[in-house]
């Protein structure tokens, strides 16, 4: 049989290529029909550590383009590498904070986070006094709608379950299609005129964005190496290569990764300039994204926003390889602890009772 | 290459010859994959906001119905072994129905993470050379090896059989055997590559526990053969297809084995987790309690368990096991036992309450529920054409099994 059809084989071999060529190439024409050719660009741009530096120029142009010409305004994308002996390490003094959300809305807007839908990377937990660190008895909308505290609210805390109010069972019965993603008081003004002061009486708080860990979870888990650690010790992802699966944010023991449910808004007033390809850019839409501790500030030797925005001095930052920096000084003369060290995840960020 | 076209050419063709049963199949199937294309457009358009999945709780229906599917495609083959050892008449038969409800299932799989995934135009990253896989850390890397490698065992066992069957020819045991053999370990492995996936978080108590990879291959044990039993009798009614009695009820019987392991193993998970009463106890509450009025997992996860109980109990005597109706009524019960269990029942109470302790209700959105059957759908299709394929040339005499 093989003898006899080798032609007519040959002829449905060619035949079969072709139409397989055919066929491959109407699957890919949808996917650039439409495309400009900086989509086009961005879609088969390669991973950002295997880019050779020439190919960099050429994305960061590509991008300072896209920005200029979504907001009609004229950014600068950098990529400073980290530099020589720096491990950055964070301070963050519990005894201080008086939960004023202050570093929240600074780093939103150094970070050109999306506001609306609203992502935050710093979360504020309230936590009562007599009862401690008790995670599932924090609140993290203290002082607004959704605090767990607040009659109306839909949010409920674990110890409450044994003891809902039928007004609260109604509530979270009545189906309701949207939630909303983080709903603090995204408006400062509003949260300053509003009557529940902080700090609230009997209540202490504990920031809680990236921990920047030394065996981070997060980076085990990606399937595609779209995040990593820097040589400083800032965890980063790559926006462009991330693929939105999410199991970076199952694996995170810290709720430190955010995704983009939707296209992140921004307004082109609102922008920060000032920019990095590993950090505050603004991220497209289905991917995840997280603290950087300001790689576009602190690796030109600036403080992170939050530092410098804190009007108590509860925020510390540094070199953890030099010994006279601030944070060395804490880590070595404070009472220090980390959030949940039995993962071993090793955070850099470390809490502290200065007072 | 000629005979291998016209055998695809013939197989096509099949597809459209039906009586009015197949086509009013083929148009409601048609109708939801129509409206799970339509909300998933939205969803490409809009982003992942038209699920109720937010940072709290970051996987949901999607992969729920994903974990499931992967104990089915993988329990599907696992028969075979029971078929070898007992020495079934029609093998050929049951090796082939299994392996096509695996590649329907696997590619239900695919579509569902395809679906969940907010970069769907990325996912050549995960492919190696194109890509950058992280191997060997990541599990969900590991996960498309094995399940890629699983497709394609499935797909050259199933076409290869098809085509023998078409060229009139018997099968080649030596060509075959292996290949029935090699894919017995990778169905263990697609179930112990995804139960690791979980296991392996440490963030979630609730995943993080040594005892899940055990239990996703006891249920799957269940549930696989549960399908297959039903699919056994339609077919067997339906087609000139040989399968006994005495065959349905020795699977019936290895399945009130598996399911006793199944319950036995959930229960020392529930002893465990009530008895030393930690912080992590919250997510087992969760799964039961009835205060966690939105979720809604409770309403199902108790009646799934009393299905089991059931369904083991049907199977276990002799006498209801042998009796066919009763034997589907388990079969539907295990079905929807571990559809629960494996499926939102695992990955809900993972995330609720979250790594920071906030409860976040979840409960799937409309675009959640149509994108998701119409991807069930496609899987129907997928193996409602397989069959039509292979009835007809399991039909021609002479190819029947020569043992």
């Amino acid at each position: 049989m093989k003898e006899k059809t080798v032609v007519g084989d040959n002829i449905s071999r060619r035949e079969f290529l072709e139409k397989s060529a055919l066929v491959a190439a109407s699957l890919c024409i949808p996917t650039f029909v439409g495309c400009t050719k900086e989509e086009a660009e961005a879609l088969l741009q390669k991973h950002f550590l295997e880019l050779t530096p020439t190919q960099v120029e050429q994305v960061l142009r590509r991008m300072e383009k896209e920005n200029l010409k979504k907001f009609a305004k004229s950014v600068k994308v950098g990529t400073e590498p980290a530099m020589d002996k720096v491990l950055f390490g964070y301070g963050l003094d519990i005894s201080r904070c008086i939960g004023c959300r202050r570093c929240v809305h600074a780093c939103v807007k150094e970070n050109n986070q999306s506001r609306d839908p609203e992502i935050h990377w710093i979360r504020v937990l309230e936590f009562n006094k007599e009862h401690g660190i008790d995670l599932p008895e924090a609140d993290p909308y203290y002082c607004s709608p959704n605090s767990i505290h607040d009659e109306n609210s839909k949010r409920v805390s674990p110890h409450q379950l044994t003891e809902l109010t039928a007004k609260q069972k109604a509530i979270l019965e009545k189906p309701e299609s949207q939630y909303p993603l983080y709903h603090v008081n995204s408006d400062e003004d509003k949260a300053e005129k509003s009557a529940c002061k902080v700090p609230r009486e009997d209540h202490f708080y504990i920031p809680i964005s990236c921990q920047q860990c030394e065996n981070p979870p997060c980076v085990k888990v990606c399937p595609v190496k779209a995040t990593w650690k820097e040589p400083d010790g800032i965890v980063v992802i790559d926006y462009n290569w991330c693929i939105g699966c999410r199991y970076c944010m199952a694996a995170c023991p810290y709720g430190a990764r955010h995704f983009n449910w939707a296209e992140p808004k921004i307004q082109a007033e609102d922008i920060n300039q000032d920019m990095h390809y590993l950090g505050n850019r603004p991220r497209p839409r289905g991917v995840v994204e997280k603290c950087t501790f300001c790689i576009q500030r602190t690796r030109k030797g600036r403080y992170p926003a939050c530092v410098e925005v804190c009007p108590v001095g509860a925020r510390k930052f540094g070199n953890l390889i030099d010994p006279n920096s601030e944070i060395s000084y804490i880590i070595k003369n404070k009472r220090v602890f980390i959030l949940k060290n039995e993962l071993k995840t090793r955070p850099k960020f470390f809490y502290f009772y200065g007072l | 290459m000629q005979h291998f076209f016209d055998f695809l050419k013939t197989s096509v063709k099949s597809w459209f010859r039906g009586n009015a049963y197949y086509w009013i199949w083929m148009c409601f199937l048609g109708i939801l994959i129509t409206s799970g294309a339509v909300a998933y457009w939205e969803q490409l358009t809009k982003g992942l906001i038209v699920t109720n999945m937010r940072d709290q709780v970051s996987w949901g229906f999607y992969i729920g119905q994903f974990t499931f599917l992967v104990g089915v495609a993988a329990a599907a083959v696992m028969l075979v072994i029971p078929a070898y050892i007992y020495n079934w008449k029609p093998i050929k038969e049951v090796v082939l129905l299994g392996e096509m409800l695996a590649i329907s299932a696997i590619v239900m799989c695919f579509l569902f993470v395809t679906v969940d995934i907010g970069r769907p135009d990325r996912v050549l990253h995960l492919l190696p050379f194109v890509g950058s896989p992280n191997f060997p850390y990541s599990l969900l890397a590991w996960d498309v090896l094995v399940l890629n490698l699983y497709f394609v065992l499935n797909v050259v066992i199933v076409v290869y059989l098809l085509y023998c069957a078409y060229r009139g020819k018997h099968y080649n045991k030596k060509i075959l055997a292996p290949l029935v053999l090699a894919s017995i370990p990778a169905a263990l492995a697609i179930h112990t590559v995804t139960a690791f996936l979980y296991n392996g978080v440490s963030a979630r108590p609730f995943w993080n526990a040594s005892i899940l990879a055990p239990r996703f291959i006891a249920s799957a044990f269940c549930s696989g053969p549960a399908v297959l039993l039903i699919l056994f009798q339609v077919l067997r009614k339906t087609n000139k297809l040989k399968i006994q009695d005495a065959a349905l009820t020795k699977v019936a019987e290895l399945m009130a084995y598996t399911m006793f392991l199944n319950l036995f193993l959930l229960g020392a998970e529930v002893f465990k987790e009530f008895y030393s009463n930690t912080e992590h106890l919250i997510h087992t509450k969760v799964l039961f309690s009835s205060l966690f009025a939105k979720t809604g997992v409770h309403y199902f996860m108790w009646p799934a368990i009393v299905a089991d109980f059931v369904a083991f109990l049907i199977f276990l005597v002799p006498k209801t096991r042998n009796n066919l109706a009763m034997m589907n009524i388990g079969c539907l019960l295990i079905f929807f036992g571990v559809y629960t269990e494996k499926g939102m029942g695992l990955v809900i109470p993972g995330f609720t309450p979250d790594t920071l302790g906030e409860i976040y209700l979840y409960a799937p959105s409309l675009a959640e529920y149509r994108i998701s059957s119409g991807v069930f759908s496609v899987g129907f299709l997928v193996f409602t054409l397989l069959v039509k394929t292979a009835i007809p040339l399991l039909n021609q005499p002479g190819t029947e099994a020569e043992h």
